[in-house]
């Protein structure tokens, strides 16, 4: 199905999707529509324009290809699915996220991952290629997010990265480590092994933008985990 | 009756949106009007505003005054002060058009004033000081007026209501101006009124604030203190008189006035991340206007003659979205309603937190603006 969603309301442009039998979608002139594809299972969602906030909200299991910028909030507490953005996203991006994967080619905004959590076989992944703003992985407790960093002078993260994290993973493509992290939050080189761990994303986000996997994880990367020296774990009852 | 602001509590987000031609070409209000249309959903209704700079070329010597009264009781006092104060050059309602989803309008009066010489000379002030304690006495002092605009070759145009429906009401399509900047409102903890939409304004200096600041009584505080009255119990209207007090009175530049009251973190002054000397100044504006910090989310834009400064609070807990194509700089809180305004932009980017961005006109084509 196509739609034209130009002068179309966040609520009618939803409906049309949700109660058409319709598998794939091509929405062309979207602009500003918030919620598209929120809660949806099993659907391919293809989206040119500028998607309105918490695109892809609770997403359960569908497929959102965007081509443009995609604005803040995509996949907020999304529970399966895959968000692709042929472009930038704003920020909170992937905010409570439980799982499935969001790939952007550009850049994030701030707070990306933010209290991302993961449980058994429900592992959210994020990959972003260029920079993201302040207080990267804001909270994180599962999952892992990968800053790629492609053209970007410097370290791709901004400041306060990792403030609060206590679970999960960050892995960082770039020469120098992220200054003034946290004392909870250890920060090492990743190593040849540990950076095989995210081949198969980082090969995924590849193949939906281009470049080279092996160019990318011959660069150096930081792997960022919670420190677990300095556990929170204990901080409010004894368990 | 209605309520006024600090007499209930309504929890609740808002847009902002805004653009400079800094080429001085003047656009119609109907694009501004657009682009917060297409943002709808952040706003509940309940206060929309716009400010429009060069949108009084015939009259751009002149003070431009817009005042809502709640009387004609009000209405006769005022003119009495005004006629004390000023020679009014010009006086009429403000034009409107009877917009279905605007009602309970206060009545709507506009003034274009010069000072009087007499009166000027004779308080010791310079020309700008004078009309903006007048502005301040009238709105303290006489109860059902309140002057909510009161800059040279600019205006202030704000009702309750949806942004989209104000600018209907007040036929702002009727209106060219080289800078635009709107507010649709989701008032966080107060009624609504037509007072209390935003922007909110002192001589040029126009504030469209998305958030909702913290540091509120420490700010009005301090700044009540140097003669501003902070009577509408908003934290908007204390932003625009930190600006006033800062840029204007004290001469500060923008960018500086941004470091004051969106100052960096005492961590980051510590990093290292700053040369010696920005270190040390940065340290000063803490130390001597710590009561002026802002804290708490916001995203402003302030609009002045020459130009417009967007800033994020340090911590950007608003989103904000900046553009350019050619001579035109674009703000707003989402890149959709950027996309109204210039669907094909040069470049579009999200400022950091606490990083100002200021767009002026060209040198060629800037305004005076007295002392």
């Amino acid at each position: 199905m196509t739609i034209d969603a130009k002068n179309l309301g966040y609520d009618e442009l939803n409906k049309m999707i949700k109660d058409s039998a319709d598998e794939k979608f091509e929405l062309s002139n979207v602009l500003g529509q918030r919620y598209i594809a929120a809660g949806l299972s099993g659907k391919e969602i293809k989206i040119t324009g500028t998607p309105g906030n918490a695109l892809g909200a609770y997403l359960n299991g569908a497929k959102i290809i965007v081509h443009g910028n995609a604005q803040d909030a995509i996949g907020d507490t999304m529970n399966d699915g895959a968000i692709i953005v042929h472009g930038n996203c704003g920020d909170t991006t992937g905010y409570a996220m439980r799982s499935g994967e969001i790939y952007v080619q550009g850049n994030a905004g701030y707070r990306v991952g933010i209290h991302m959590k993961s449980y058994k076989e429900l592992y959210p992944i994020i990959v972003i290629g260029g920079k993201v703003g302040d207080f990267l992985g804001e909270y994180q407790a599962g999952g892992i997010i990968v800053v790629l960093g492609i053209g970007v002078e410097g370290c791709p993260v901004g400041s306060f990265c990792g403030t609060g994290m206590h679970g999960g993973e960050m892995f960082i493509r770039s020469e120098e480590a992220p200054a003034g992290l946290p004392a909870q939050v250890c920060c090492s080189e990743a190593t040849a092994e540990e950076k095989e761990q995210i081949r198969r994303y980082v090969d995924r986000f590849v193949k939906h933008f281009g470049n080279n996997t092996d160019e990318l994880l011959q660069s150096k990367f930081w792997k960022l985990v919670p420190n677990s020296a300095n556990p929170y774990k204990q901080l409010y009852v004894s368990n | 009756m209605l309520q006024r602001e600090g007499e209930t509590r309504i929890p609740a987000g808002c847009a902002i949106s805004g653009f400079i031609n800094r080429d001085g070409k003047r656009t119609d209000g109907s694009v501004i009007v657009n682009s917060i249309a297409c943002m709808h959903e952040r706003s509940n209704g309940l206060g929309g505003g716009f400010a429009g700079y060069g949108i009084y070329p015939e009259y751009r010597d002149q003070y431009a005054f817009h005042v809502f009264y709640d009387s004609s009781e009000a209405r006769v006092r005022t003119e009495a002060f005004l006629d004390r104060h000023f020679d009014v050059v010009n006086l009429s309602r403000i034009p409107i058009r009877k917009n279905p989803r605007i009602t309970d309008e206060p009545l709507i009066w506009r003034y274009f004033v010069n000072p009087l010489p007499t009166k000027l000379q004779d308080s010791q002030l310079d020309e700008r000081t004078f009309v903006a304690r007048c502005v301040i006495n009238i709105n303290d002092k006489i109860d059902g007026a309140y002057v909510f605009s009161s800059g040279k070759n600019m205006g202030v145009f704000k009702a309750v209501g949806y942004p989209e429906d104000v600018g209907d009401f007040y036929r702002l399509e009727e209106y060219s101006g080289w800078a635009w900047t709107v507010h649709g409102r989701y008032p966080t903890n107060t009624p609504g009124w037509w007072g209390g939409a935003h922007p909110f304004s002192l001589l040029d200096y126009t504030i469209v604030h998305n958030g909702e600041i913290s540091s509120y009584d420490a700010n009005r505080r301090f700044i009540e203190m140097f003669g501003y009255k902070c009577n509408l119990l908003t934290d908007t209207e204390v932003i625009t008189y930190i600006v006033d007090y800062l840029h204007r009175r004290l001469e500060m530049p923008l960018e500086d006035v941004a470091k004051v009251i969106a100052s960096p973190f005492w961590s980051e002054l510590e990093s290292g991340k700053f040369s010696p000397e920005e270190t040390e100044k940065i340290k000063h504006f803490r130390n001597v206007y710590s009561s002026l910090l802002i804290t708490g989310p916001f995203s402003i834009i302030l609009g002045y003659t020459n130009g417009i400064m967007a800033l994020n609070d340090r911590l950007k807990l608003r989103s904000m979205v900046a553009a350019e194509k050619g001579s035109t700089i674009y703000i707003s809180s989402e890149e959709c309603s950027i996309r109204t305004m210039c669907p094909d932009v040069d470049r579009i980017w999200s400022p950091r937190g606490g990083e100002p961005i200021i767009a002026e006109l060209y040198e060629n084509c800037a305004e005076r603006v007295g002392k």
